[in-house]
């Protein structure tokens, strides 16, 4: 049902727009602000109401504030996405074709490998296979900056990630295009790129790391909850846990 | 280079794009041979369409616009009809009316006809700025309106008009040398001559009987809207410590109703 919006819905929409990406504490700071400078009641707990009036009103321009979990720190983040073009073709206006390319290219690395990471070695040799028009590795260099910049791939170390935005955005195209080799983690059922992975070869559930954190938390002996196997991975501290919600 | 692709292949595949991006480049002025429909035009051509269709078309323009406003290239009709709206030109008003509506009502943003000889479109902000405290959450700053900025404020402080080498001199005791590669803005003198003024920042425009040539620097139509002479002044008073108040001419402009009612929500998007 769509209903009648506010100034606060705008500034908020607004921001998100130029953002792109938020997390669950700057949006509800965000959320606290808008209502604040339009004179609207702002309800603590009613964020995701907040932000539902508004997606009712972009549903029909095929646009949707969608919330999506960290891979990196297990917090919830909300992003702007846009439905009518699920593909890369979102990016068309600030990437040339080849950039495109690289960027698929990028993308198959990242999701047929183990840990969900590319490293910059294999990135810049992908460039050999390239179709269109092929980028120096200079060019490559500076296309991976501006990736990292945009927010849609993390940097770290030399590997590169598909950062949360890019994740929530685009993990429709993913499921498609990657079928057969897209993981889904089995605590939260959502797409997995940074993961463990059950050691039974007759089981292999993969996991995302703070919801390993999660699931095992306070557990002497983790077994994996589909085959109830010894779960062999260290298990990473619980991070990002809602510790500032005083506001 | 980029930013003239169109939205419009939206709905093609990833991998039929990359040959329909060739033919969505032609810059053709197709205005010539459109003609507004009139009211029972419209009326007619809406009866052969469902309520799906146009919510539908309406959706493709309302995107269409977004991404150009990302770059603030102002939308022209001829291009908008030619790649988005294409069969739908009878009902062309009612969709263009419907797109205005989502704008206000979404987005709060205004499409405002900046040209009306040509046809062309931009989305300035609607929500009053005035009233606005510091967001918690940072927009990210392009630090080309900063330059902007400094421009817009030596064109207003001179009343109105500046020559081009006045201009060129004032930003070289900033450092921002228009013969120069600077490491932010790259062709200084393309940014400010020909991207500000695509964008309708800026008029740059050659001053008649100058020999050898000259040219002046005006506002452009969307810092008009945009951009808020009295903030403009608050910079400079802090810039010069001085009393805004101690520019009669501009402090009256700054403050007079027609120019702060239209740029009231400033130049922060």
């Amino acid at each position: 049902m769509s209903r009648e919006l506010g100034d606060g819905h705008r500034r908020f929409l607004q921001t998100l727009m130029a953002v792109g990406v938020t997390d669950e504490q700057e949006a509800r700071a965000l959320y606290q602000h808008c209502c604040d400078t339009h004179t609207m009641q702002c309800i603590p707990d009613k964020l995701d109401e907040f932000i539902e009036a508004i997606n009712s009103r972009l549903q029909p321009m095929f646009m949707q504030i969608r919330k999506g979990m960290s891979e990196e720190n297990g917090r919830q983040y909300y992003a702007l996405v846009n439905m009518a073009e699920t593909d890369i073709t979102r990016m068309t206006s600030d990437y040339a074709d080849n950039e495109l390319e690289l960027f698929r290219k990028t993308l198959d690395l990242i999701v047929s490998s183990e840990n969900g990471k590319a490293s910059s070695t294999d990135i810049l040799n992908s460039t050999d296979t390239m179709t269109s028009k092929k980028l120096k590795k200079s060019e490559t260099e500076h296309l991976l900056t501006r990736l990292v910049q945009d927010n849609w791939l993390c940097e770290r170390r030399g590997e590169y990630t598909l950062s949360t935005r890019c994740i929530i955005e685009m993990e429709p195209y993913i499921r498609t295009m990657y079928q057969e080799q897209v993981k889904v983690c089995h605590i939260c059922h959502n797409i997995a790129f940074q993961c463990q992975i059950c050691e039974n070869p007759s089981c292999g559930i993969k996991i995302h790391n703070p919801c390993v954190a999660r699931y095992f938390k306070g557990r002497v002996e983790p077994r994996c909850p589909a085959c109830d196997d010894f779960w062999p991975h260290e298990i990473p501290e619980v991070r990002g846990l809602r510790s500032q919600s005083k506001r | 280079m980029t930013q003239r692709k169109r939205l419009s292949n939206v709905q093609s595949s990833s991998q039929s794009k990359r040959q329909s991006n060739s033919f969505m480049t032609q810059e053709e002025d197709e205005d010539a041979t459109f003609t507004q429909p009139s009211t029972s035009q419209v009326q007619r051509g809406l009866e052969k369409l469902t309520a799906a269709q146009v919510d539908q078309k309406t959706a493709e323009v309302v995107q269409y616009i977004l991404v150009k406003d990302q770059k603030k290239i102002p939308v022209r009709r001829a291009d908008l009809v030619k790649h988005v709206i294409k069969d739908y030109r009878t009902v062309y008003p009612e969709i263009i009316k419907r797109a205005m509506l989502t704008f206000e009502q979404v987005f709060g943003l205004k499409l405002v006809e900046i040209d009306s000889k040509n046809h062309m479109y931009v989305l300035v902000n609607n929500l009053d700025a005035s009233t606005a405290r510091p967001s918690p959450v940072e927009r990210p700053s392009n630090p080309k309106m900063g330059l902007l900025f400094v421009i817009l404020s030596v064109i207003f402080m001179k009343g109105g008009v500046v020559r081009e080498n006045l201009m060129w001199n004032t930003l070289k005791k900033l450092r921002v040398d228009p013969g120069q590669r600077h490491e932010e803005f790259g062709d200084v003198r393309k940014v400010i001559t020909d991207e500000f003024v695509r964008q309708r920042y800026l008029e740059y425009v050659r001053v008649p009987h100058t020999e050898p040539v000259e040219y002046e620097f005006r506002w452009g139509q969307r810092s008009d809207m945009e951009v808020s002479k009295a903030q403009i002044l608050e910079f400079m008073g802090q810039l010069l410590e001085q009393d805004p108040q101690s520019w009669t001419q501009q402090y009256r402009e700054a403050h007079s109703t027609a120019s702060s009612s239209q740029a009231s929500s400033s130049n922060h998007r």
